[in-house]
């Protein structure tokens, strides 16, 4: 017996030991496809990455900059928020940047960034994104990557299936995630059904200089707008609306707007509607919202309040709007290069349903229509789809494309990205992502001409992937190597914020128009220092300017006097540097707003109240040259009642 | 003699090249400037290989005491030398013309060869004693003040010709595409010279 039980013991350890050597083996095959994946995003020191990355920063209301393979942060654009790093809402330039009908409002949730467009290609000349808060759309300039023009939009709240752009950057659009009163009023909320709008805002882009102006809204019926994406090729001139909610519930969403086995995709022909708006068509209607713009040559940003909103009732304009049924309260409304497949992403589905553009036509043409909804035709389902991806997974959120016949989609539930091909809609390779992945982004993944190379997921949870930082934990996000036939998990890096998309780019297109610096020759700007002799100090009551300028490594003035408790002093500086990367900051003791961070050629203004006697210093907050730390001054403080004359001085 | 005669006018012609070309090179790489900032230095003046050199040179400059880059108003070189280049384009053209006609010598051409070799050398060490008063003559209040490791103060004479490690900048000092028309050139005069010495005298 004890025999038996010896031999069972050494059976038992040879098994294990069998077993442990079979691990042993497995781990180090991983270890050679890891090294093998550490060079496909080895950026080695001083080399640089292939592509850009702008990712939204959610919840920071930001935009921030990587580059791929590599995942490193290069930049974070200053958008819908307050930044003190920059001063960016802070100084008297930028803050009519988030001047709203609501006041001042310095922050945002901004979601869906997307690349400015020519044939629907990729020409990076501007990137737009979306503050989905207190509806707003951000543009930004790429090349000097700051924002340059922030317009609201009235009528709207949550604007979330917003900002993307159309085919030649005609329209940056916007639709609205929650329905309103039009024009907001107090009602009880229970009388939302049939009486709450939902506005789609068209807001057209001047081609020279990329200046928006809303041109027009189409008030839909009071659904929740989620995501959205313009037709390309055959199909431009559309747009694709996804829509959840088409129970108009008001309460416990979570249950009342998930009763409907399918939603909509609403199909705008906006083409039809500029026409319809170009002949005089919709109603002008009284509005207040904020168009702020940052002029690069005064440096400056000034905010103009609009008063009118050209309106459209859908049902006004014959064949400008359909819905398609899309089962499960669909999330993402993407749009394959083609133009022919328009992929609703069933959020509650394990399916993905795949429309046809070509169907819909022939639907819309046959006048196949399975009633209406407020008066706009619904198509019938059957006729209008192309396929359904049966994938096994769960939670179908958004697809991108590779240029190569696949799509490339995530499933937030089951915490994966499936590929699968257009047209015969079977699934070719599924790879899990850490964990419950959003949206995945392919460099000009959205548009007509993908650079199929890489994927990135943005996951929502991120746990266990990286050493722990307390409750709060930054974003994941993975990076897949698409170039096989399977896909490769190669990275795994965090994010800044919340990134709920982001849009890539080829190095190549933007690094080289990339501005170093801003010409001292060229700043306009009213308050510049433009040479040193022009330095001074001037009081306008109790209103002090301080005109000074700045170079390495010295204020001109770093003494001033003559101020007093209760002044509100203005300095405005320039930075006199004409050198790429020589930045120089300016802090002040005690100022209640932030620091300044001034680029070379640049102009900035900081308001400081001094509340007390005394003499206080101010310095540069960039470690500029070697004898930065001497970069410093001072401001005399005397009391209110002093009669102490303005003075400044440089080296005396 | 005709075909020497040619190449005499063709010769002195190239230092027109001068006009529009810089004569010199200098640059000044540093790691912190992996993009060096240049001087190309004219017959008229000294300007920046990129728009700002000249002002970031200056800048930087300032720390070590150095003088600003002369204007062209600054130096009587860069009124001069215009001057004497003009005049000897002048001059070997007309030799040039004058030999064409059989009016002189081929032995002219070598003269003019002779007397442009000795302003050149004149001119270089004009050039070279400027950058040497440019290198140390510097401000005794200077911010940074190094010292040899022979207790004598650092001096920051760019080099006239080749490659200097100068504190953190690597400097390099070339002739640029004017000193080699110009070279080009002269070398045509010695050639026309020796062609036209086996010319057979008519």
């Amino acid at each position: 017996m004890k025999k038996i039980n010896y031999s069972i013991l050494a059976l038992l350890g040879l098994v294990m030991v069998f077993t442990g050597c079979n691990d042993s083996g497995k781990k180090s095959s991983n270890g050679a496809l890891s090294s093998n994946n550490a060079e496909k995003v080895y950026v080695a020191p001083g080399e640089q990455d292939e592509f850009y990355a702008f990712m939204s920063g959610g919840y920071s209301g930001n935009l921030t900059v990587y580059g791929l393979p590599s995942g490193r942060m290069f930049k974070e654009i200053p958008v819908f928020s307050q930044f003190p790093t920059s001063g960016y809402g802070y100084s008297e330039e930028t803050k009519p940047m988030l001047n709203t009908s609501f006041g001042f409002v310095p922050w945002d949730d901004s979601h869906h960034p997307d690349i400015s467009q020519t044939n629907g290609e990729l020409d990076g000349r501007w990137i737009f994104i979306n503050g989905n808060n207190t509806p707003r759309i951000a543009r930004i300039s790429l090349k000097t990557f700051e924002t340059e023009e922030i317009i609201e939009l009235p009528n709207s709240a949550g604007n979330h299936s917003s900002s993307f752009i159309t085919e030649n950057t005609e329209y940056v659009v916007a639709g609205t995630r929650f329905s309103v009163p039009v024009p907001q009023r107090d009602m009880p909320i229970n009388e939302y059904k049939g009486n709450f709008k939902g506005a789609l805002s068209f807001v057209s882009v001047d081609p020279e200089d990329g200046r928006l102006d809303l041109k027009f809204q189409i008030m839909m019926p009071g659904f929740n707008y989620d995501l959205s994406h313009p037709g390309r090729g055959k199909s431009h001139g559309w747009f694709f609306f996804t829509t959840y909610n088409t129970e108009e519930a008001n309460s416990l969403l979570e249950v009342n707007a998930s009763q409907n086995d399918k939603d909509f995709i609403a199909a705008i022909n906006w083409k039809k509607i500029e026409e319809y708006v170009n002949n005089g068509g919709g109603t002008k209607m009284p509005a207040n919202y904020a168009h702020n713009v940052y002029d690069e040559g005064t440096h400056t940003a000034t905010s103009t309040m609009k008063k009118e909103v050209l309106t459209v009732d859908p049902t006004k304009v014959p064949g400008a709007v359909y819905f398609l049924p899309t089962p499960k309260s669909p999330h993402g409304c993407d749009v394959d290069p083609s133009g022919n497949y328009i992929i609703g992403n069933g959020k509650l589905s394990a399916d993905l349903t795949v429309h046809s553009f070509d169907r819909m036509l022939a639907a819309i043409e046959g006048k196949k229509f399975d009633g209406e909804a407020y008066g706009i035709p619904i198509l019938k389902f059957e006729d209008v789809l192309a396929g359904t991806v049966k994938s096994g997974g769960l939670g179908p959120l958004h697809t991108e494309f590779d240029g190569k016949g696949n799509a490339y989609t995530t499933f937030f539930i089951s915490s994966e990205v499936v590929k699968w091909k257009l047209g015969t809609w079977e699934v070719i390779d599924r790879k899990p992502t850490y964990y419950s992945v959003g949206h995945l982004m392919i460099p000009g993944g959205n548009s007509a001409k993908p650079f199929g190379k890489y994927v990135v997921a943005m996951n929502k949870i991120t746990k266990d992937r990286y050493l722990p930082t307390g409750p709060e934990l930054e974003h994941s996000a993975q990076l897949y190597d698409i170039t096989g036939d399977k896909m490769e998990l190669i990275y795994d890096f965090p994010t800044h914020g919340e990134p709920h998309y982001a849009a890539g780019i080829p190095a190549e297109i933007l690094a080289p128009k990339s501005q170093k610096i801003y010409k001292l020759a060229e700043n306009k700007h009213p308050m510049a220092t433009l040479g040193v002799n022009d330095a001074r100090v001037e009081r306008k009551g109790n209103e002090v300017h301080v005109y000074m300028a700045m170079i390495r490594s010295h204020f001109t003035p770093d003494n001033i006097e003559g101020i007093k408790v209760g002044d509100k002093v203005y300095f405005h500086i320039t930075n006199h540097e004409q050198d790429f990367d020589v930045p120089h900051g300016f802090a002040m003791i005690g100022a209640n707003n932030s620091e300044l961070l001034i680029m070379p050629g640049q102009t900035k203004s900081l308001v400081w109240e001094p509340k007390e006697v005394g003499v206080w210093p101010f310095y540069c907050t960039d470690f500029c040259s070697a004898l930065h730390q001497e970069m410093q001054g001072y401001v005399r403080v005397s009391p209110a009642n002093s009669n102490i004359d303005l003075s400044w001085s440089l080296g005396e | 003699m005709k075909k020497a005669s040619v190449l005499m006018i063709i010769g002195p012609l190239f230092l027109l090249g001068l006009f529009f070309n810089p004569l010199w090179n200098i640059m000044l790489g540093a790691p912190q400037y992996p993009e060096p900032l240049g001087m190309n230095i004219y017959i008229t003046g000294i300007k920046g290989v990129s728009e700002f050199d000249l002002q970031n040179i200056d800048g930087l400059n300032h720390y070590i005491g150095m003088k600003v880059i002369p204007k062209p108003e600054d130096m009587w070189e860069f009124t001069v030398f215009p001057y004497v280049i003009g005049i000897m384009v002048f001059l070997g053209v007309a030799i040039g013309l004058l030999g064409y006609m059989n009016k002189v010598s081929y032995k002219w051409f070598l003269g003019w060869f002779i007397l442009m070799s000795i302003l050149g050398i004149l001119g270089m060490y004009d050039f070279n004693a400027w950058l040497y008063d440019y290198g140390s003559n510097l401000d005794p209040h200077a911010i940074i003040k190094v010292v040899n490791p022979d207790g004598t103060p650092m001096t920051y004479k760019p080099p006239l010709l080749g490659y200097q490690k100068m504190l953190n900048f690597d400097v390099t000092s070339l002739p640029h595409t004017g000193a080699y028309m110009m070279f080009l050139g002269m070398m045509m005069t010695v050639v026309a010279f020796f062609v036209g010495k086996k010319a057979p005298i008519k």
